[in-house]
């Protein structure tokens, strides 16, 4: 069935509102269904919250393109697919020589039902031999798994030659998270944690620095083997194809700003049980909410425009774990349907 | 974007930093650690410690103490006073001298090192021809004799140290005036003692170590007399007028030798081995001190039968037929006598005997028969019995205050009532402005309460747990009372004694309410004892409960050490702080944190299992709560980690004891078995570094989870009057905090006053918040409407404290080991926090509240957070706003002790130990600032003072 329909650019409303006309201009108020479109690149991108909403209106050029699926027999597959294929063309020959030809077709469940768990990040305002990293253990039973150590490694400075102490990554625990990514390797030097960094500071802080961050870790490292690092200008993008190289390394510490205030969103938060009732969610106390909403959207949008690797619905994805409606519950049957899909995006 | 502005940027704030908050490190209290020499001057009456590490310390009167450290960190080997100067010379182990003096400064004195100099020999020299063995500062002040080891003795100009070389005294000029058929070249090997002779400062007495001694005329060079000892000298002493000099000797003999100008050999006046006849130690140092009756008193140190009481560490006293050895427990550095330092007096008429002993300082009166013990009023000995925790609680009421003096003036009876006789220099120190006491807790079961108000840390009363236990030793053996006719009649001295008889015995936290006289004090056998002070000596039974944290686990079973066996009947308890209850933890662990809220008779106490409430008032247990995660497999199926840590710790500090044992076994067997001993410690530290090797140097990275181990450990307690249910009614709360992260709040019914005794304290637990960070929550406190602090209990009552503000909506502040979190109540929601760990890497180890005063006003003060943490650095962070203000570092990251034993008080001091048995003491504070000013005049020198011109006496003083 085929449906036309305008809709006002400038003014879209919100997503639940579209979702409501779909269902409205279909005449199928009672069904659940997923939404997805066409990007200008030809994919398949799902439109299930605000942000891809806006992203898909914005992007209609000027029609949009919108496949509706009924969402017990949707083909999930069929999201991104062409975005998977490009990727595996670049990155995992890049990344995964040995087993891209092998590698099955991963069933990969719609965006809101699995979060990400590991990604590149910034990779257009880092140096080439730098990789950061980032590692969503939030909620998930499988262990960080990695080891650091003290060691020493040779900087160049004014006066030539110098070795320096550094703190390196001495292990990864078979079927960690930090492993299963494979962005980690043993002997690549730490350099920040969180933006924060490790120079100067002992193994032991940069122990308690990566455990207080263990729920969204962010590693800067020099990778020691070299040969991988992504080339920078044969880079293709996705969706977020726009990312420029006026971000200078100079921006830097708005960045890692960005970083922090997105981190700070996405924090865990305690839980409470009163008078030994069911445990909740301690709730943000109200005054600051507002401003702090519309500010982490526009960090959320600066960085995932600044982003030069991830589809900005991962991004937004993220965002929308934390504030939107996947609140985190403790009792273990909530935390189990949570976990189990914990799917690796690896890029 | 305003949130990524920098906070601390705010000019006004900046200038209000400037006047609340800096940083010092004020005042050393405690005995130094390994003291390794003794110097006094009678002409300042002040005394010097020097210590293996470098550091020189002068005490004077209470209060008047200056400290200085060589910058080589060599051992201090001997310490000097110059005569009648504010100078002194010492002597470091790398053969190095120091002159340092004292010199005023903006109104206080000042210790500061003026000059060093090594003494150089001629080229090709071996290095024991300049090894410098005695020192002998002239009393002309003009010059030091420097004996060697060579046997040469140099004179060196002070100050400038400038060797007259002209004025060396060669063996060889010595041997010249010696008859050649009793004498050869090596005689006059190592110079042992010099002494200048009391009443002609031309002549001085030189020992060598092989037993020639000779009286030197400087201004002939020549030798007048010389005396033949036919033992290995070990010390020279003068008798006041110079007619006799007594030596000693390695055979534990002394000799009188009489001077007289027609015999220019004499032969010993007499020769005594007074702990004879079988083989003895050395004497090694020997004092005569005249008397106006006659009878002299000989005081010198060592000289034990070498077989039966070689290992003993005395000095001996001899007046007449009184004769007693005092026996120290720890090793001898040195002595001096205190005696009448006026020249014209005829007598030496000796005062006191000061003993410098490696653990202690005792001072013993000669004046007062029986020669009792004075009571120092610093150098306390803090580790007697190691500490094993402390306390501090500022502002002590009067009437609490005098009540302890007399307590502890009850147990000190045996002291002298003689009054310091080191009281040299002035006090100019403001009088502290409130009285401040510290606890500490002691291996032993002791709680010693010591006056921390000023400058001297000063024992007030000493409180001792043992007697509600049964324990193997009888607090009754008394190693004092030795037989009438025992010999040799050895008298034990000091307090020092590190052997703990029962470890479980140990405190671990104490809580005083100084409002109400309250003390609660808990242990390492999960023994806690609340206490009352009562002004007279008692006899009752301590009511005894039990609280069995465990209550709902089942098959797990403990199998760490037992609980302590307690006394059946009534007990006997001296006046001062006597127990009433016992609470006793199942399982027996340590208790981990203690709260005691006197006004309304509630003791709450956790372990590693659990934490419970009591009723003091009514004498029953209120509830308890296992706190052990129901995942926390290593703690409920085999507490077998748990035991291994636990016989780890045991096996530990048993090597400990046998370690210090061996040691001081090795001290006091001396040449022997030293080097087996050696040996075995060597073997004991490479196992140790094996251990340490087996475990690779990296660090596992993994998110805390609900199932590791230990995460029902209970850090803190905490009470608070509050709105735990709903806006409208606050009541009592007890607040726990665990090593997971977790915090419990428990709503708390007391009856009113009247009704106090007839119906029971009930709790409901009304929260429990669990920080997903999971670190370990190591302090809780409740902010009032005004975001101050709540009071203490009772202090509002005694009208020491505004009441809190329970109009406005009371806020929770959680400190764990990472992070600092504002809740507001009575609905949880998080409203701020700070995040340490995560950025800056390091973590909470102590926290408090403190109040800051501002030193340009006087109305202006605020309450913040001062945190230690793990990396020894102090910060300030604000109250509510959770900013952090400044930050000083400390105490040294590796220092782990150091940091452990750190404790703040409410107004923004601190103190941690610097060594076993030292309080390093800080301040962040500018108005509260205890530390030492004073101001050591030069006495006036009266005019027949000394032989020497009265011109050069001028030039030293404009010096």
């Amino acid at each position: 069935e085929f449906r036309r329909f305008s809709l006002e650019r400038s003014k879209p409303g919100k997503f639940e509102e579209f979702y409501g006309l779909l269902q409205h201009v279909h005449k199928i108020p009672n069904v659940d269904v997923l939404v997805g479109y066409t990007d200008i690149h030809g994919d398949l991108l799902p439109i299930n919250n605000d942000d891809n909403y806006h992203k898909a209106v914005s992007t209609a050029n000027p029609l949009l393109r919108i496949f509706i699926q009924r969402k017990e027999d949707a083909d999930y597959s069929a999201f991104g697919t062409d975005t998977m294929t490009r990727k595996k063309n670049v990155l995992s020959n890049v990344l995964r020589p040995d087993n891209h030809k092998k590698k099955p077709h991963i069933v990969i469940s719609m965006p809101q039902d699995f979060r990400p768990v590991s990604s590149i990040i910034d990779v257009d305002i880092l140096p080439e031999t730098h990789r950061r990293v980032r590692l969503y253990k939030y909620g998930t039973d499988k262990p960080l798994g990695f080891y650091i150590r003290d060691g020493s490694s040779v900087r160049v400075t004014p006066h030539g030659l110098e070795k320096v102490p550094g703190i390196f990554i001495s292990r990864l625990v078979p079927g960690g998270l930090a492993q299963s990514t494979g962005l980690l390797a043993v002997n690549d030097e730490v350099l920040e944690v969180n933006g924060i960094e490790v120079s100067g500071k002992s193994l032991d802080q940069v122990t308690d620095m990566m455990i207080a961050n263990s729920r969204n870790l962010i590693i800067t490292v020099r990778p020691a083997n070299q040969r991988n690092n992504i080339v920078r200008n044969s880079r293709t993008s996705g969706s977020s194809g726009q990312s420029t190289e006026s971000s200078l390394p100079s921006s830097t510490p708005n960045i890692l700003g960005s970083l922090l205030q997105g981190e700070e969103e996405s924090d865990e938060e305690d839980i409470i049980i009163e008078d030994s009732g069911e445990p909740q969610q301690i709730p943000k106390a109200t005054p600051a909410s507002e401003s702090i909403e519309s500010l982490s959207q526009i960090e959320l949008l600066h960085e995932s425009t600044q982003n030069g690797f991830l589809p900005s619905s991962e991004m937004n994805l993220n965002h929308s774990t934390g504030s939107v409606s996947m609140e985190y519950e403790v009792p273990e049957p909530g935390r189990k349907s949570l976990e189990e899909d914990g799917t690796i995006i690896t890029l | 974007m305003r949130r990524f502005l920098r906070p601390g940027h705010d000019p006004v704030r900046e200038r209000l930093k400037r006047d609340l908050f800096q940083f010092n490190k004020t005042v050393e209290h405690g005995f130094p650690h390994q003291p390794s020499a003794l110097g006094y001057s009678p002409f300042l009456r002040l005394m010097a410690i020097g210590t293996r590490s470098g550091a020189i310390k002068l005490y004077g009167a209470p209060g008047v103490e200056f400290m200085g450290l060589h910058e080589e960190n060599n051992t201090v080997m001997q310490i000097h006073f110059i005569p009648d100067q504010c100078q002194l010379v010492t002597l470091l182990d790398d053969n190095s001298l120091h002159l340092w003096s004292l010199k005023q400064h903006g109104g206080t004195s000042e210790l500061r090192e003026e000059h060093r100099f090594t003494l150089k020999g001629p080229p090709g020299s071996p290095p024991s021809a300049t090894q410098v063995t005695a020192v002998l500062p002239h009393s002309s002040r003009e010059v030091l004799y420097l004996g060697t080891e060579s046997g040469n003795i140099f004179v060196v100009e002070l100050p400038s140290f400038r060797v007259l070389e002209d004025r060396t005294i060669t063996p060889e000029a010595v041997l010249q005036w010696i008859p050649e058929d009793n004498c050869n070249r090596r005689s006059c090997e190592l110079v042992e003692a010099l002494r200048e002779h009391p009443k002609n400062p031309d002549q001085i007495l030189i020992g060598y170590s092989r037993g020639l001694i000779v009286l030197w005329d400087l201004q002939n060079n020549k030798a007048t007399h010389h005396f033949l000892g036919s033992q290995q000298l070990e010390n020279l002493y003068w008798q006041r007028d110079g007619s006799k000099f007594i030596s000693c000797h390695y055979d534990g003999s002394y000799s009188q030798w009489p001077v007289s100008s027609d015999n220019r050999q004499s032969e010993p006046l007499e020769n005594t081995v007074p702990y004879g006849p079988f083989p003895c130690k050395a004497i090694s140092k020997i004092y005569w001190q005249t008397t106006k009756n006659g009878l002299p008193y000989i005081i010198f140190q060592g000289g034990m039968p070498r077989a039966s009481y070689g290992d003993r560490h005395s000095i001996s006293v001899i007046h007449g037929s009184q004769q007693t050895a005092f026996d120290f427990t720890s090793r001898v550095i040195d002595f001096f006598i205190i005696f009448s330092s006026d020249p014209a007096a005829e007598f030496d008429d000796p005062s006191a005997l000061v003993v410098l002993a490696e653990e202690e300082l005792v001072v013993i009166d000669l004046k007062s028969a029986g020669w009792p013990a004075v009571h120092p009023p610093y150098l306390a000995s803090l580790h007697c019995s190691a500490i094993t925790c402390s306390h501090h609680v500022s502002n002590i009421p009067l009437k609490l205050w005098e009540r302890i003096i007399s307590a502890g003036s009850k147990q000190n009876i045996h002291y002298s009532s003689m009054p310091w006789p080191i009281d040299g220099g002035t006090n100019i120190a403001p009088d502290p402005p409130q009285r401040d006491l510290l606890l500490t807790g002691h291996e032993d079961g002791t709680v010693r309460f010591w006056d921390a108000s000023g400058v001297c840390l000063h024992l007030l009363y000493k409180l001792s747990t043992v007697r509600v236990f049964l324990t193997d030793a009888d607090p009754n053996d008394n190693m004092n009372t030795l037989g009438e006719d025992e010999w040799p009649p050895l008298r034990k001295v000091g307090t020092f004694d590190p052997y703990s008889d029962d470890p479980r015995l140990g405190i671990q936290k104490i809580y005083l309410c100084k409002y109400s006289g309250y003390l609660a004090v808990a242990g390492t056998a999960g023994q806690v004892l609340v206490m009352e002070l009562n002004d007279e000596d008692a006899e009752h039974v301590v009511d005894h409960a039990e609280a069995d944290l465990l209550q709902d686990q089942e098959g797990y079973r403990w199998k760490g050490h037992e609980k302590l066996k307690t006394r059946d009947g009534p007990v006997r308890f001296e006046a001062g702080f006597q127990p009433f209850v016992l609470v006793q933890c199942q399982p027996p662990a340590v208790v981990t944190s203690l709260a005691l809220h006197s006004e309304w008779r509630l003791v709450a106490f956790g372990t590693s299992h659990g934490f419970g409430l009591f009723d003091h008032q009514q004498k029953r247990l209120v509830f308890v709560k296992c706190t052990l995660h129901p995942s926390d497999q290593l703690a409920l199926e085999g507490p077998l980690s748990r035991v291994k840590s636990l016989k780890k710790s045991l096996r530990q500090s048993f090597r400990r004891i046998r370690r210090s044992r061996v040691s001081s076994r090795k001290r006091r067997g001396g040449g022997g078995n030293a080097s087996e001993v050696q040996e075995a410690n060597a073997k004991f530290d490479q196992d140790v570094l094996q251990e340490m090797e087996l475990a690779p140097v990296q660090r596992k990275i993994e998110a805390r989870s609900a199932e590791d181990s230990f995460t029902g450990f209970v850090r803190t307690l905490y009470f608070a009057d509050t709105f735990l249910r709903d806006s409208s009614r606050h009541c009592p709360s007890l607040w726990a905090g665990t090593n997971g992260g977790t915090v419990y709040a428990f709503c708390l019914r007391v009856p009113p006053a009247e009704r106090r005794m007839d119906e029971p304290v009930r709790a409901e637990q009304a929260k429990e918040i669990q920080l997903m960070h999971r670190a370990p929550v190591v302090g809780i406190l409740v902010l009032d409407g005004r975001s101050t602090p709540l009071p203490e209990p009772l202090e509002v009552a005694h009208d020491l404290s505004k009441s809190p503000d329970m109009q406005g909506s009371h806020q929770l502040l959680v400190v764990s080991e990472e992070q600092f979190k504002v809740f507001t109540l009575p609905k949880v929601s998080s409203k701020l926090k700070l995040k340490l760990t995560a950025l800056e890497g390091c973590r909470v180890r102590k926290v408090t509240v403190a109040n800051f005063g501002s030193c340009k006003t006087d109305d202006y003060s605020e309450n913040d957070l001062a945190v230690l943490t793990n990396l020894g650095d102090i910060q300030i962070i604000s109250l509510p706003f959770l900013k952090l203000q400044i930050r000083y570092p400390c105490i040294r990251k590796e220092d782990v002790s150091g940091i452990a034993s750190c404790v703040f008080t409410k107004y923004g001091q601190g103190f941690y130990l610097i060594s076993p048995s030292e309080f390093e003491r800080f301040s962040l504070s500018t108005k509260w600032l205890v530390e030492p000013r004073c101001i050591v005049d030069m006495p006036e020198v009266t005019s027949n003072n000394h032989v020497h011109k009265p011109g050069t006496e001028n030039a030293a003083r404009k010096s």
